[in-house]
């Protein structure tokens, strides 16, 4: 298990203060001055050598990808936008981090604003976490009335922070649409190229965070990229906070290491499996966007990013979703069918009628009352709404489905069975919406 | 998507202005913003109107926004109906949003719903009373605690209909109700039974400045071992920085992640090894970092030299970026993640936008295309006289075709035998970087210059 004296996010469960001295005791705002005075190759380079991957689910090098922000302005201001609306089914952490640890957040934004010649960041925080955009605002205020950050202030680089809320839209977690949205318009993801890094908000070169990756930055840069390399294991370093819900006696966030397998980390922070070890019937391991692997294939995996890609999963954000053999999996896939129909943001055609269709077929794949035939034409059609949409939502609609068709093929052809070998009355079909 | 319409004109109110608190309150947010941006403060404004209006948002309000941000209607009209927390339709005092989303389903959600159902009538509804209305909503982010309800702004968590009900009945009876888990939680800690982040010197302040230790290790090790810039400034920094390191405040099981020679002074050892002695007379390399790396990270390359030993580019190189080894760093499928073709885009692109951001804004095309390429070698005139017919592939019309044959480009065999280096080259003189990848003309043009079947 991750020693506590390596964890990042020490008040996780916000069973201590998180305010500016709380925090300032817990190792926030320590030497950030002299952090700043190492330069900004300096700080670019401890985070490329720490081997951090971003948090939002990707997993893209965070340092590289500060590094791809230009290195002279061209009279543009730069930004940097912290991804803070969290709204992938599964995942709660941000949330923690910005209602008990908020200091090393900011601490984070201020770092990373000056590694990238950014002299302003929005965080944008999800319009649902009313609470935690209060606790943030409190935090950010205390920093200012302390001069950690500001026009004027005891580190010397001129720094605003600002929260900024959104209103309950899925695809605003899209970096392209979070900026438009912060733009104030509509969130539909722009088209790339041009990257953030060249034409992002207002037009301005901008380099877009999850609230992790910019958190665990000043903990990083304090102890050194080494000793976060020092953890995990190769491409896969470093702790992350795991979201562990569903079926396990105690869901839980936790702070591991990349690398611990998924027996030991539901056995040692979650209560052990609802019903035992044999009761489990798949996990869903980096939130709803990543298809499902099934018990045998989970229970001994490595929780890091290339173990899961290898599984034909995704690490994502590290939101595990345990599900048990009580569990009715084609009506779980099906309410993710619905969430991603839900939240489409109506752009391109694949992705607008595409997701409708998919959660259609699949309320009659419930019931059973489908063709066998249709199994394989609704894995087509995922194939056609995966990678033809400008961004990663169609495929995100398509995984789970591919992943349920993959796995449990069965489960679907025993219902269809089961379905007609009794008689029914063909409901009246209805017009698509 | 979901269907989203205003009330019906019967319960549209007349009129909306925002009370003189609000409006101050409106001033501040639109200060966040640069000049001219107000655009970006309409949620903010949208959603304190829509407080202001008792939970929902009326076409009066959506237009009086629209004048405060000097905004068409119809460009706030879409925010409010793209967004699904503006509420369009009246709510009940009590707005209830149950979280239907897996984790929550899975742990009983649909148990809440069967609840609101028999309780309240079907979702969208107020109640007789005036009290409640409820919908279902996806994932609200809370799923350590799952199932959950969001009540106006507050979340209540770890629900079982009873609970729930019992919740109602608080609400509506006006009695003061506990926010958050309802088992008593404190939030997203595994339930009795907190075996992390247990250590007290977490806490207490004693862990405070126990980092800088590693500064002045490195400058120690950076002196007998022929210093580089970096591990010279890092000595420099820590003479300038007189606040030492509590020695007995570092944490006693820190793990070793460094061979620094302190340490090894410290145990006895000759604190530079002998190997190292024989890097450090070798130009260009770093022993200190050197010595840095980690047992079996051996491919961990750290030195400008080691990278172009090994084949990649030295970072900073004339201004270029660095290359992201690609087997090195595996993409993940996700939602808002990026291909791993897109990386590689990226990459590039950040690449040219650095060349080009160099230059004078007044440069020629070529001299641009020549800061971030090759120029693709050209014939005087076609072979035999006969140009191909450019415009046969994909993404190439005769404008393009005729600037391509300006640059003595007329045959697909000389399309198809592009470089990385000359499709830049070509992409920015004709300034459409990125396009011939996106549009695939080289395998265009090898498909087409394949001989006839």
């Amino acid at each position: 298990m991750l020693s506590d004296q390596d964890r990042i996010f020490t008040n996780l469960y916000g069973l201590h203060s998180p305010g500016l001295d709380a925090a300032k005791k817990r190792g926030a705002w320590d030497g950030t001055k002299f952090l700043l005075e190492q330069g900004r190759d300096w700080i670019i380079e401890e985070m490329k050598a720490s081997g951090l991957r971003g948090r939002g689910g990707a997993g893209f090098p965070t340092g590289l990808k500060w590094s791809f922000m230009p290195k002279k302005s061209d009279g543009r201001p730069h930004y940097l936008v912290v991804n803070a609306d969290e709204s992938e089914p599964g995942t709660c952490k941000d949330r923690e981090i910005m209602r008990h640890d908020p200091h090393l957040l900011i601490e984070g934004c201020m770092l990373a604003c000056f590694a990238m010649n950014a002299h302003a960041c929005y965080i944008y925080i999800r319009g649902e976490y009313v609470a935690e955009k209060h606790a943030l605002q409190k935090a950010v205020d205390e920093a200012y009335a302390a001069r950690l950050v500001g026009q004027s202030n005891v580190h010397d680089y001129p720094f605003d922070i600002y929260v900024h809320h959104g209103a309950g839209a899925y695809i605003c977690g899209e970096e392209t649409a979070l900026i438009e949205s912060l733009e104030g318009k509509k969130g539909m993801p722009r088209l790339k190229p041009p990257f953030p890094a060249n034409m992002g908000l207002y037009g301005c070169p901008t380099t877009v965070n999850n609230v992790e990756s910019i958190a665990v930055a000043g903990t990083i840069l304090r102890r050194g990229g080494a000793w976060f390399a020092g953890l995990g294991g190769k491409n896969n370093t470093g702790t992350k906070l795991f979201c562990v819900s569903g079926h396990v006696n105690k869901p839980c966030n936790v702070e591991e290491e990349l690398g611990i397998t998924f027996r030991e980390l539901i056995d040692r922070h979650c209560g052990g499996m609802r019903g035992g070890w044999d009761n489990l019937l798949c996990s869903i391991p980096g939130g709803s966007s990543v298809p499902l692997v099934p018990a045998e294939q989970i229970i001994d995996a490595k929780m890091d990013f290339d173990t899961l890609r290898n599984l034909g999963s995704g690490l994502g954000t590290a939101a595990v979703i345990v599900l048990d053999k009580s569990t009715d999996i084609v009506a779980a896939i099906t309410r993710i069918s619905y969430f991603y129909k839900h939240e489409s943001c109506g752009q391109c055609t694949p992705c607008r009628e595409g997701t409708g269709w998919m959660w259609r077929v699949m309320q009659r794949m419930t019931e059973g009352r489908a063709q066998k035939r249709e199994i394989d034409m609704l894995f087509e059609v995922t194939k056609q709404i995966e990678g033809h949409t400008i961004c990663a939502l169609g495929d995100a609609a398509a995984w789970p489905i591919q992943g349920l068709i993959k796995h449990f093929r069965p489960e679907i052809e025993k219902r269809i069975d089961r379905y007609t070998a009794n008689p029914h009355s063909e409901p009246v079909p209805m017009a698509a919406e | 998507m979901a269907n989203r319409r205003l009330a019906p004109a019967s319960e549209q109110p007349e009129s909306f202005a925002f009370s003189p608190e609000n409006a101050e309150w409106a001033r501040t947010q639109i200060a966040k913003y640069p000049e001219g941006r107000q655009a970006s403060a309409v949620i903010s404004l949208l959603w304190r109107a829509q407080e202001q209006n008792g939970g929902w948002l009326p076409r009066a309000a959506i237009e009086a926004v629209a004048a405060e941000l000097g905004m068409p209607n119809i460009r706030v009209l879409e925010v409010a109906t793209f967004y699904t927390m503006f509420a369009l339709e009246p709510v009940g005092r009590f707005w209830i949003q149950v979280c239907g989303t897996v984790p929550c389903d899975s742990c009983g959600a649909r148990g809440l719903k069967e609840m609101l159902q028999a309780r309240l009538g079907p979702a969208g509804h107020v109640s007789a009373d005036g009290n409640f209305s409820w919908l279902e909503v996806e994932c609200l982010g809370a799923c350590c605690n799952a199932p959950m309800v969001q009540i106006n702004q507050d979340y209540y968590e770890d629900l079982t209909p009873e609970s729930l009900g019992q919740l109602m009945d608080d609400l509506a009876a006006g009695r003061p109700v506990k926010v958050g888990s309802q088992t008593g939680r404190v939030s997203s800690e595994p339930q009795d039974a907190v075996n992390t982040l247990t250590d007290p010197t977490l806490f207490d302040g004693s862990r405070v400045g126990a980092w800088r230790k590693r500064f002045e290790e490195a400058g120690k090790a950076a002196e007998p071992a022929a210093a580089t810039g970096e591990a010279a400034a890092g000595t420099q920094q820590a003479a300038e920085n007189p606040k030492p390191a509590r020695p007995d405040a570092g944490r006693p099981v820190e793990r070793t992640v460094t061979d620094a020679p302190a340490q090894r002074a410290a145990g006895g050892e000759t604190p530079v090894k002998p190997e190292d002695r024989a890097d450090a007379a070798e130009r260009g390399r770093s022993t200190a970092k050197h010595g840095a790396a980690r047992q079996g990270d051996a491919d961990v390359l750290d030195s400008p030299a080691e990278r172009v030993v090994a084949g990649e580019p030295a970072a900073g190189e004339q201004g270029h970026q660095e290359t992201p080894a690609r087997d090195a760093v595996p993409q993940q499928p996700e939602a808002s993640g990026a291909s791993e073709g897109e990386v590689a885009a990226e990459t590039e692109e950040a690449r040219i936008a650095g060349a080009l951001a160099a230059l004078p804004k007044d440069a020629s095309p070529e001299q641009k295309a020549d800061a971030v390429g090759k120029r693709p070698p050209g014939l005087e005139a076609a072979r035999a006289g006969k140009p191909d017919e450019l415009t046969r592939i994909k993404g190439i019309g005769p404008g393009n075709s005729q600037r391509l044959n300006g640059l003595g480009i007329y045959h697909f065999d000389q399309i198809a035998a592009w470089s990385r280096d000359e499709i830049a080259w070509v992409g920015t003189y004709l300034a459409f970087p990125g396009r011939i990848d996106r549009e695939n003309w080289v395998g265009q043009a090898k498909a087409l210059s394949a001989p006839a079947q």
